[in-house]
């Protein structure tokens, strides 16, 4: 059906498109052309060689994956209990709501450096493991990968809980009460009903969670072992890019995490698609 | 499936906050009675399903199926353990699943075996005329198709409780009526047990054994159709049952002769001569009574058919003037003014009537009211209340 | 009501407890180490002081990073505006052949890691002239931001429906009077919604300022990398102060905008 404001509207595109071009095809087009380009400006398949035959460089792929992997499967897992057990609104939703993304306020460094201090050997966290007897001597949180993966938890888990909250309350609730009138207990309503139903939402917030946690960068620098244990992919295209001002190895680098977060993403995406065979949305009638 | 002889709820309370949703509501379902609620929007209908349902706790009051107490407002039996079925205003169907799928999903949760739920979900297809369905999703069927799946995934089930609320609300006018028959018919064929919720009026006549009229979470009246109708218990009932014509009325005069009540009433100014056949008894004559000797003015309402043209002159006919004319077909919705009544600063007595020959606007015709066909209330049920409701 | 002590209330508090002991926790000891001296052991900082905020402010010239900040953000988010609005409404309102194409090639720019055309877009910035200035900076950080607006105006310009519009041009309005009389005023929560979630979002975009500022560019973001980054030049307190800074920025921010919209909206909108 062609819409109701005719083709003439059409041209409001423009400013888009130009924008889109500009801005972030042409980029990144010629980020793809100098990856494939020696330093002469020859094509050369060199840099993404020297990328995969680079044991301290391939090794990033590993590294990244590590961290980002189990941080965003964390993440989603967490906010999948706690958006369904706030679906219909409970007490003190708004408080809970608002404590729950003033990370998003804090920002990688404050976090950083707070995670320093507050579960550094003489911090709070520390002191308080060391009193209930949990811990004897002082725990080891920063420094090393727990440090890096609990930054990305802490700033990821917002983002996938109000993700996953709004689109569970977008689900009609009779869904719930019809498949409990037809005898589901909670336990059942929630794995042949919600879940599938909340899928496509699980999709969407595990990609955009495992984008952002898979191009980290600060936090490793920062909570981590950049040189070693957390020297993830985008310090590696950083080094190249800043330290060798070798732009061609660092534009081949970032096209690697780009390939791999798409296959990851499409990964998910064939996934969703085979638990939600269903047609999109229930139509009123 | 445990039998029963019938399921009675006893002062059923549903509070949301300060806001009683449903209030003090007692009834009895006999065993295949298909029972209609009744009332506007708002007034409780949803909840009091809810609350028989169990899918939402009630306030107070309990629920007891035979002599086994499923819900005493403290402890309850979970909704999935009551066996009922309920279809919701939107159908629910799981987007997820097939339409075989969602009418087996009750089935399997009851491990039954694959063969017996093959075969029952097959049969409950046929029964609403859905075979060859199965395999479709909900989003690829009609308002219609997607209700008669939502039955079928109760029905399949055979519930001891077939609740429904509003099923028909969403569908075009024709289709309304095609599956309200259908829905009767299902009925006769498996004498379940049901409730039905709509604010339909024709509806509820059509459908039901009896139908009980709610207002504010309160119950007004219970009765069969032909009660409801003929019988309201109260203004808000007549309103809802198709009277108009709400006046407010005196006694002038009142002498019994015999069975017979000879009374004049002035209704806003209209004088009507009635000779009333109302035996010791009858509530009306001891509303008309109670309202003679205390002086109160009462509330009458009166059905526009059955006033009538009459020759001028003739028995309690009033001169009036068309103002709205509506012509529906068999018969046309008049509105019009009793132009005698019309005095300086004086409100004028509408009168809305149904006259089958044609009025044109600002006509001025004679009618006639059959006092006799009055209903009359206390005036306790004070004009400011009334006026929530009257359009 | 008597509180039911089931399982799942009970986990479910513990861990938003525990969660928030954490953050608080984090909060707390920045913005205690940035007001404190000598803080190496103990439970609490010895003695208090605002000698940190003053080293941090002598240390950058405030005011050019807050103007810079403010600047760079409310530039993009009324750019962005002007660039989204038109382009959501012709997605909102006309099927086209590619419109799938054309909605997954807006989603890219948030998909694909910053790195991969920010490093070439800082590469032509620099070519143009316009890296290190505050336009340069305005520019770059377009491109997650302009698809962003596009998404979340989407299902708000779809809401209004188009009989409105209709309505407006039976009464003789041409498309510019209903654009600008109808469409704008319907849709002001809409705009309003996306621009303030844009402007958190802008306050905390960090990579691709970073590859393209310098100088008298800087927002508060790289600044404050920066510093961090550079950890051992200054004292961490130092840092702290600059950080506890960033949070109360971003935080007015994030109040306001909860003023606005539902928290569920803060993020990408997913239907
Ligand atoms: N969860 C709730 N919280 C607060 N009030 C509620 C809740 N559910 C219903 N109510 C109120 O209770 C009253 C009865 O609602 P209910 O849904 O039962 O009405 P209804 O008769 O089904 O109306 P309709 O015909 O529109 O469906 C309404 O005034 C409604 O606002
Ligand atoms: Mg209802």
């Amino acid at each position: 059906m062609r819409g109701a404001a005719g083709r003439g509207i059409v041209p409001l595109l423009i400013p888009a498109l130009i924008f889109l071009v500009l801005l972030f095809l042409y980029p990144f087009a010629y980020g793809l052309f100098l990856s494939f380009t020696s330093a002469k400006g020859q094509f050369t398949f060199g840099n993404y060689l020297r990328f995969f035959s680079d044991a301290r460089d391939f090794r990033t792929i590993l590294v990244t994956l590590q961290i980002s992997v189990p941080v965003t499967l964390f993440n989603v897992a967490l906010a999948v209990p706690f958006a369904y057990y706030m679906r219909r609104g409970i007490k003190g939703e708004r408080i809970i709501t608002f404590f729950l993304i003033v990370p998003i306020t804090l920002g990688t460094v404050l976090i950083s450096e707070g995670m320093l201090t507050f579960m550094g050997p003489a911090g709070w966290f520390n002191q308080l493991l060391m009193a209930l007897h949990i811990v004897k001597d002082p725990f080891q949180f920063t420094h090393n990968y727990l440090g890096v993966v609990i930054s990305l938890a802490l700033q990821g888990f917002p983002y996938a809980f109000l993700m996953l909250l709004g689109y569970v309350s977008g689900i009609n609730p009779d869904l719930e009460k019809a498949s409990q009138m037809l005898g589901a207990n909670k336990w059942q309503t929630f794995w042949k009903i919600l879940f599938p139903l909340m899928v496509p939402g699980i999709a969407i917030a595990f990609s955009l969670n495992f984008v952002m946690a898979f191009s980290v960068f600060p936090s490793a620098v920062l909570l981590g072992q950049p040189s070693g244990p957390t020297r993830v992919i985008a310090i590696a295209a950083y080094q190249w890019a800043f330290e060798k001002f070798n732009f061609n190895a660092a534009s081949a680098i970032s096209m690697v995490m780009a390939a791999i977060e798409l296959i990851v993403i499409s990964v998910v995406l064939v996934w969703r698609n085979r638990m939600y065979k269903g047609a999109t949305m229930v139509g009123k009638g | 499936m445990k039998d029963f002889k019938k399921i009675s709820v006893r002062n059923m309370t549903k509070r949301f906050g300060e806001k009683i949703a449903v209030n003090d509501f007692s009834l009895e379902f006999g065993k295949g009675e298909f029972v209609t609620f009744l009332g506007p929007s708002g007034c409780g209908k949803s909840t009091a399903l809810n609350c028989i349902t169990g899918l939402i706790p009630i306030t107070g009051g309990e629920i007891w199926i035979d002599d086994e107490c499923i819900d005493d407002s403290k402890n309850k039996v979970s909704p999935e353990k009551r066996e009922f079925g309920m279809v919701f205003q939107n159908y629910a169907l799981f987007p997820h699943l097939s339409v075989r799928e969602n009418v087996a999903f009750g089935l399997k949760l009851r491990h039954i075996r694959h063969a017996e739920i093959a075969q029952r979900v097959e049969a409950a297809l046929k029964l609403v005329h859905l075979d060859g369905y199965g395999s479709k999703f909900p989003s690829q069927m009609s308002g219609g198709e997607q209700q008669r799946v939502a039955i079928a995934r109760c029905i399949v089930l055979e519930p001891r409780l077939l609740l429904l609320d509003e099923p028909l609300s969403n569908l075009d006018a024709k289709l309304r009526v095609e599956l309200r028959y259908e829905l009767k018919a299902l009925h006769e064929r498996l004498k379940v047990t049901t409730i039905y919720v709509t604010h339909d009026q024709t509806e509820a006549l059509a459908l039901s054994d009896r139908i009980v009229v709610l207002r504010l979470g309160r119950i007004q009246q219970v009765g069969t159709p032909s009660e409801v109708f003929s019988d309201p218990s109260n203004l808000f009932v007549a309103d809802f049952m198709g009277f108009k014509n709400m006046w407010t009325a005196k006694v002038e005069s009142l002498s019994a002769k015999g069975e017979r009540l000879e009374a004049t009433l002035d209704a806003q100014g209209l004088k009507l001569v009635a000779s009333l056949a109302w035996p010791e008894g009858d509530s009306r004559r001891a509303v008309i009574e109670e309202a003679h000797r205390t002086g109160q003015p009462m509330r009458t309402a009166v059905r526009p058919e059955d006033i009538s043209l009459a020759p001028r002159g003739s028995h309690n006919s009033f001169e009036c003037a068309a103002s709205i004319v509506e012509y529906q077909g068999q018969a046309s919705q008049v509105s019009a003014t009793v132009t005698a009544t019309a005095g300086p600063g004086l409100e004028a007595l509408r009168v809305d009537l149904r006259s089958g020959t044609l009025i044109s606007e600002g006509e001025v015709f004679s009618a006639s009211i059959p006092p006799e066909k009055l209903l009359l209330f206390p005036a306790t049920e004070s004009a400011a209340e009334a006026s929530r409701w009257t359009p | 009501m008597s509180v039911k002590f089931k399982p799942s209330r009970i986990l479910f508090v513990a861990s938003i407890v525990f969660y928030v002991f954490i953050v608080l926790g984090i909060l707390l000891t920045v913005v205690l180490n940035s007001l404190s001296k000598g803080w190496f052991s103990g439970v609490l900082p010895p003695y208090l002081t605002t000698e940190w905020y003053a080293y941090a402010a002598n240390d950058h010239d405030i005011p050019s990073l807050l103007g810079v900040t403010f600047t760079v953000v409310i530039a993009d988010v009324l750019i962005s505006l002007l660039i989204a609005f038109p382009a959501a409404y012709v997605l909102a309102r006309h099927e086209f052949k590619g419109k799938a194409l054309l909605l997954s090639a807006f989603l890219l720019p948030m998909i694909v890691p910053p790195m991969t055309y920010g490093l070439p877009l800082a590469m032509l910035a620099y070519k143009v002239h316009i890296a290190a200035r505050v336009i340069g900076v305005v520019i770059v950080n377009l491109v997650p931001i302009v698809p962003f607006m596009v998404l979340v105006l989407l299902p708000f310009i779809e809401q209004v429906g188009t009989n409105l519009e209709s309505a407006a041009k039976m009464l003789g309005a041409n498309r510019w009077t209903i654009f600008r009389r109808v469409l704008v005023p319907l849709t002001v929560p809409g705009i309003l919604t996306a621009s303030i979630l844009s402007l958190v979002k802008a306050i905390s975009m960090f990579d691709l300022t970073y590859l393209v500022a310098g100088g008298n560019s800087q927002t508060i973001v790289v600044a404050l990398y920066a510093d961090a980054y550079a950890a051992g030049a200054r004292p961490p307190q130092a840092v702290d102060a600059l950080a506890v800074l960033y949070f109360l920025i971003a935080m007015t921010c994030l109040i306001i905008a909860l003023k606005f919209v539902s928290p569920t909206q803060m993020v990408f909108k997913l239907k």
